[in-house]
């Protein structure tokens, strides 16, 4: 040991700036130092005068937020950003945490089949699937609506009610984004001892009992884990909207990222959407804070 | 064996065999909904003009035709966005594979001051949505000329904060005993990279080969903001542009689809166990 650190020092370190030059260079250039100009930049008038002459551009202070916090079509995205994240995400890590105990019980075989046909949806292209799902829930064709009829349920129009809109997005992200929890959680049950069932069952508890006294209880690193990249990535709502309902019908799937694009890259204001994806930033770490101390509170 | 005992087992085994149909009925009904939209999509991409719109709906073509396919080559010029796919999500890995193994593994085994403090520093930038980098990155990228260039989608996304957190992590297991022989037999530090390190994190460097391919591939807000000439476009850029234009062509978009995801899929299935790696290495992290 002693050898190692007396040998380590100049060249070792002179080396090390060498391989770590490239990388903290372009994560420095085009992402640390635009996150910092976006603060920047949400302070000041940028639009498209800005980006003809940047001599156009005045420093506003918190006009851009201010504006924000008095125009409903922010609030109708931050509402719908939420209720797709606090609907959409709760539904999805259930549905993973439903198949992981599944795919963990001792009486199934093929495990590895199904967990490769469950995690498949994950790994398509969003924007390719958003597409298909967009048939599949037409009002007269799709066969969301053929399946629904032969329940005796009347159809629905999925993507132009303004009430059916978000669910039928949820539920395409629901089927998208299982399959990565579900191996989360999966490896998560494999890590709980087995003697701890074993005892519970001397014990005559049942199966729900140990659910709730056991599985639930073990597995919650893992499911704040979970709760956490999941809320991250559905507070980003952007392709769905984007490519099924173009944020309609009545704006009901505009989410916050589709606002900041149309009004950055469709109009141009660029200080202005800086703001709304600082809020964003905001909400997510909000979120993130909130979800870290649940889980202390509990332990 | 006394009855008793015997009719105990019996009746445990019978128990056993009803939550086994239980479970498996799940988990059949659980691989037919995760698979129905992907079958469509193939069933669809293969019908006649109008079959897909028909009601009731078919679930199978009448008549396999592989004339939309022919269409989205001669017609739609789908040829070149899967050729600008492959050139950018290609690019982007290598670069990254390069970039982010040499960092990953400088921060795991090379000591130099600020180390740790600098990797806090790059951890922060996890938590970052890159959503909120895109606006100035635009104008940087107006102000390098790199707008409507292949270049302007593949610059940001060749080093990436995941990806040497990936290395480093794997990296940690290199034993220094091996580096500093190398040392005493005077290679230098990049010698020693490139002829040890580099074989040893062989299964790392592959996940994370085909984590970048998957996400690049699969990437549409920034590659949408920055490709404005149609002849640039990627796959999802192109495939969301002609949905717009064909809406009413459902078995055009099908097979549209189809390429679109077919080389993900391949990718996945045959290197499946590297990539759920990687999905291991980032819940581990936490």
């Amino acid at each position: 040991m002693s050898t190692r650190r007396l040998r380590m020092p100049a060249e070792a370190g002179t080396a090390a700036w060498f391989f770590l030059a490239p990388a903290l260079l372009l994560i420095g250039v085009f992402f640390f130092l635009p996150v910092a100009a976006a603060l920047l930049l949400s302070v000041t008038d940028f639009d498209l005068y800005g980006i003809a002459s940047p001599g156009n551009t005045r420093f506003i202070g918190l006009r851009n937020y201010t504006r924000l916090l008095n125009t409903p079509d922010f609030w109708t995205a931050l509402r719908n950003t939420f209720y797709f994240a606090f609907v959409g995400g709760p539904l999805t890590i259930a549905a993973a945490l439903g198949a992981a105990l599944l795919l963990s019980s001792k009486l199934v075989r093929f495990k590895g089949f199904f967990r490769t046909v469950y995690f498949t949806p994950f790994v398509t292209t969003l924007v390719a699937v958003a597409i298909v799902w967009r048939y599949l829930y037409h009002t007269r064709y799709g066969l969301f609506n053929f399946g629904l009829a032969k329940l005796g349920i009347g159809p629905i129009d999925w993507l132009g009610d303004p009430h059916w809109a978000m669910p039928a997005i949820i539920l395409m992200a629901v089927w998208k984004g299982f399959g990565y929890n579900m191996l989360i959680f999966i490896a998560g049950l494999q890590s709980i001892p087995e003697e701890l069932y074993d005892a519970a069952e001397i014990d005559g508890a049942g199966p729900f009992r140990r659910f709730f006294n056991i599985t639930l209880p073990m597995l919650a690193p893992t499911l704040v884990f979970v709760a956490v990249i999941t809320m991250i990535g559905y507070f980003q709502l952007f392709a769905e909207p984007y490519v099924m309902t173009q944020g309609g019908p009545l704006r009901s799937t505009t989410s916050v990222v589709l606002l900041m694009y149309e009004e950055g890259f469709r109009w141009w204001r660029m200080g202005y959407a800086a703001a709304i994806a600082f809020v964003l930033f905001l909400v997510i770490l909000l979120a993130t804070l909130v979800q870290f101390r649940l889980q202390k509170e509990r332990a | 064996m006394s009855p008793v005992r015997e009719s105990v087992m019996q009746s445990a085994r019978r128990r056993d065999n009803m939550v086994r149909v239980l479970l498996y009925s799940l988990l059949l009904i659980g691989a037919a909904l995760a698979l129905l939209p992907m079958v469509w999509m193939v069933s669809a991409s293969l019908m006649p003009s109008g079959e897909a719109s028909t009601y009731p709906p078919h679930f199978f073509p009448s008549r396999v035709t592989f004339a939309h396919y022919a269409d989205l080559f001669t017609r739609l010029n789908l040829g070149r966005y899967l050729l600008n796919s492959a050139f950018v999500a290609l690019v982007v890995t290598i670069s990254s594979l390069a970039i982010n193994s040499m960092a990953g593994y400088a921060f795991a085994k090379l000591r130099f001051r600020g180390r740790e403090r600098l990797f806090r520093v790059l951890s922060t930038g996890l938590v970052l949505p890159v959503q909120v980098a895109m606006l100035p990155l635009f104008l940087l990228m107006k102000n390098l000329g790199l707008i409507n260039t292949y270049w302007g989608v593949i610059i940001p996304g060749m080093a990436s904060i995941f990806g040497i957190f990936l290395v480093r992590q794997y990296a940690l297991a290199i034993p220094d005993e091996m580096l500093d022989a190398a040392r005493v037999d005077g290679a230098s530090e990049f010698r020693i990279f490139w002829s040890i390190v580099v074989p040893g994190i062989v299964p790392i460097l592959a996940t994370l080969s085909i984590w970048t391919f998957l996400a690049t591939w699969n990437d549409f807000m920034w590659p949408l903001i920055v490709l404005s000439d149609e002849s640039h476009y990627t796959l999802p850029v192109a495939l969301a542009n002609l949905s717009g234009e064909h809406a009413q062509d459902t078995e055009l978009m099908m097979a549209g689809s189809v390429l679109t995801v077919i080389p993900v899929m391949l990718v996945f299935l045959f290197l499946q166990r590297y990539y759920i790696q990687g999905v291991m290495a980032g819940s581990v992290k936490g």
